[in-house]
């Protein structure tokens, strides 16, 4: 065979066939590497809702529960607590919590951003770069502090319904996970279908 | 007794020449070592390039003996390395010459990037070999992260905490990425397993595969030298560089003396100082991994915190995470940003050397500013010395080009 009888158009169009045809089986071959190094099926079993019983908690005070290996804060709130959220809305940079509707559940998208008023439920990870937030619950009027939650990582705060201020890093408010109140005095995270 | 060389049947020119036809050993020494010609005026800054090379190997030598005890698993991983510090023998030289290491791997690898600056290696032809050097530097920052990591104390988590959840701020897809690296809804055993792969496989591959290229590259268009002249436009009648010597035995014995002095600094370190205060080891990470505390003050080491100090300068996290990635990246563009028709300082005029100057103190400015506390007066340093940062890149097409340079020599010249 001569170069003169080499058919070009049917080299050129076998190329670009076996080509086209190993991009396709490449990609299909990567589908399972790739899903691999997703959350197995043992991690996601692992994600079980955890309960939280409610009776030792005394008002104004916070436990630390883990959930999916998440930090989560739950906070009773004190009623005096309570009657500060208001006044430091116009510091706060999505008050309502309408900026962020994956933030939280949306029994939770109110102004105490809970099912219950007395108890926060929130991820204790700042919503900048996931530092666990300090809880800082003394009222300072002099710096303006009303309490809440600091970041030590970077400076961001939150009230003391995890909504973030003005100015700071942390661009939304700190998420809720999905709970509910078994009884009056047991929570479980991680689970709200059912009743809110 | 002496060897009969025209003895009938015998194979001629001995054991060298039945390797040579078989395998082109000999070629690749004349080319890469005894018959490649670098320039005579070569200083004490080109020591970094073979520093890197034995940093590179003593990573290789002590982690390949570490992973022989270290566990990648989230319940195991603080004790195993704590039971390598007390129980292995000679397990604490071991791992202090892996921590030493990655330090002085960054050290030497920013001065190895600096002289490039001084000197203008970058320029054209040597623009692959620099991006193919940047591309080293990019897998040395995830190689150092992930390794890192591995320990499990209170900074590995939450330094991994932070860095991962930077891609959180890309839009859309940020918060599945997060989720995706970590293969678990939060950082944990699985993190630090695969983790673990890319420390010691994946990362340590593409290192010595880019490091070879890194080195073709450079060997194929010859190295610069501290006059930024090509010494291959004046070659002699044997068609060797006037101004070049062979690499070997000249350049490599005289790089002898710098790997020794190298090592007793290095030494030094691994036996008096091996945690330097907290810069090299970080206090912090000598506690177990703690996913219900962030410690009080939290830094990455300070071979990130140039980048780091970027990033805390800007107040929202979507540009402060562009910002970052941008100053980690922009370096890549300098064969392309600098518009000066010559290479090395020696040659250049007074805006250049201004420029130059602020960006060392820009640079080391921002590496302290980023292992401070992010607020008050180093809130506000650190954004001015971004605004630095930024501009020697961004402004680079400009001064090189409106600055005056001297006329070049024909010859390499001594300084000393």
């Amino acid at each position: 065979m001569t170069e003169d009888d080499l058919d070009r158009n049917r080299r050129h169009f076998l190329s670009v066939a076996a080509a086209a045809t190993g991009v396709v089986g490449a990609a299909a071959v990567a589908i399972p590497f790739i899903s691999s190094l997703k959350p197995s099926a043992r991690a996601q079993a692992l994600g079980a809702p955890v309960e939280v019983p409610l009776g030792s908690i005394q008002p104004g005070e916070m436990v630390r529960v883990v959930w999916r290996g998440k930090l989560v804060f739950v906070l009773r709130r004190t009623e005096e607590m309570l009657e500060r959220l208001p006044s430091v809305v116009d510091d706060l940079r999505d008050p309502d919590s309408t900026e962020f509707a994956d933030h939280q559940p949306d029994y939770a998208a109110n102004e105490t951003r809970s099912v219950k008023p007395e108890y926060l439920v929130v991820e204790g990870s700042c919503t900048h770069l996931g530092c666990a937030p300090l809880e800082d619950f003394e009222v300072r009027p002099a710096e303006g502090w009303e309490g809440g939650f600091f970041c030590p990582c970077h400076g961001s705060k939150f009230d003391l319904a995890g909504r973030v201020y003005k100015g700071v890093p942390a661009p939304s408010n700190l998420r809720v996970p999905p709970h509910r109140f078994v009884r009056d005095d047991l929570i479980l995270i991680g689970q709200d279908t059912g009743a809110a | 007794m002496a060897r009969i060389e025209t003895e009938v049947g015998k194979p001629q020119g001995g054991f060298m020449k039945w390797i040579d036809d078989r395998f082109p050993f000999t070629k690749t020494m004349e080319h890469h070592v005894t018959k490649y010609y670098a320039a005579k005026n070569f200083n004490w800054w080109y020591i970094f390039g073979v520093l890197a090379f034995v940093v590179l190997a003593i990573q290789l030598i002590t982690g390949i003996f570490l992973t022989m005890n270290y566990k990648p698993s989230a319940t195991e991983a603080f004790a195993s390395v704590e039971y390598i510090m007390r129980d292995v023998e000679w397990g604490w030289l071991i791992r202090y010459m892996h921590s030493t290491g990655a330090s002085f791997f960054f050290v030497v690898v920013y001065l190895h990037m600096f002289r490039a600056m001084l000197y203008g290696s970058y320029k054209k032809p040597r623009e692959l070999i620099w991006i193919i050097g940047m591309l080293i530097f990019f897998v040395l920052m995830a190689e150092a992260f992930a390794g890192y990591l591995l320990p499990w104390g209170q900074m590995s988590y939450w330094g991994a905490q932070v860095i991962i959840s930077l891609f959180g701020a890309i839009p859309v897809i940020g918060d599945g990425l997060v989720e995706y690296i970590k293969g678990d809804y939060a950082i944990s055993d699985i993190t630090l397993n695969r983790f673990f792969a890319l420390h010691v496989i994946v990362l340590p591959l593409a290192l010595i595969g880019l490091v070879f290229v890194h080195i073709v590259a450079l060997h194929e268009v010859g190295s610069n030298n501290p006059d930024g002249i090509e010494i291959k436009d004046n070659k002699g009648p044997d068609g060797v560089p006037v101004d070049g010597i062979a690499f070997h035995p000249y350049h490599t014995s005289k790089d002898l003396v710098g790997i020794i002095v190298f090592l007793m600094i290095f030494s030094a370190v691994v036996f008096f100082a091996p945690e330097m205060g907290g810069f090299f080891l970080e206090h912090a990470n000598f506690e177990k991994a703690n996913v219900t505390a962030t410690p009080e003050h939290i830094a990455p080491v300070w071979y990130f915190t140039p980048y780091y100090a970027i990033l805390r300068a800007v107040p929202d996290k979507f540009w402060g995470f562009v910002l970052f990635a941008i100053s980690v990246v922009l370096p890549l563009f300098l064969p392309w940003l600098d518009r000066s028709r010559v290479r090395s300082i020696r040659y250049r005029g007074w805006m250049y050397k201004t420029a130059l100057t602020t960006f060392v103190i820009t640079f080391l400015m921002l590496l302290w500013l980023g292992l401070q506390p992010a607020e008050g007066l180093y809130v506000l340093l650190a954004r001015i010395f971004t605004v630095l940062y930024f501009a020697f890149f961004l402004l680079m097409p400009y001064y090189t080009a409106k600055d005056k340079t001297k006329p070049l020599p024909d010859r390499v010249v001594y300084h000393g």
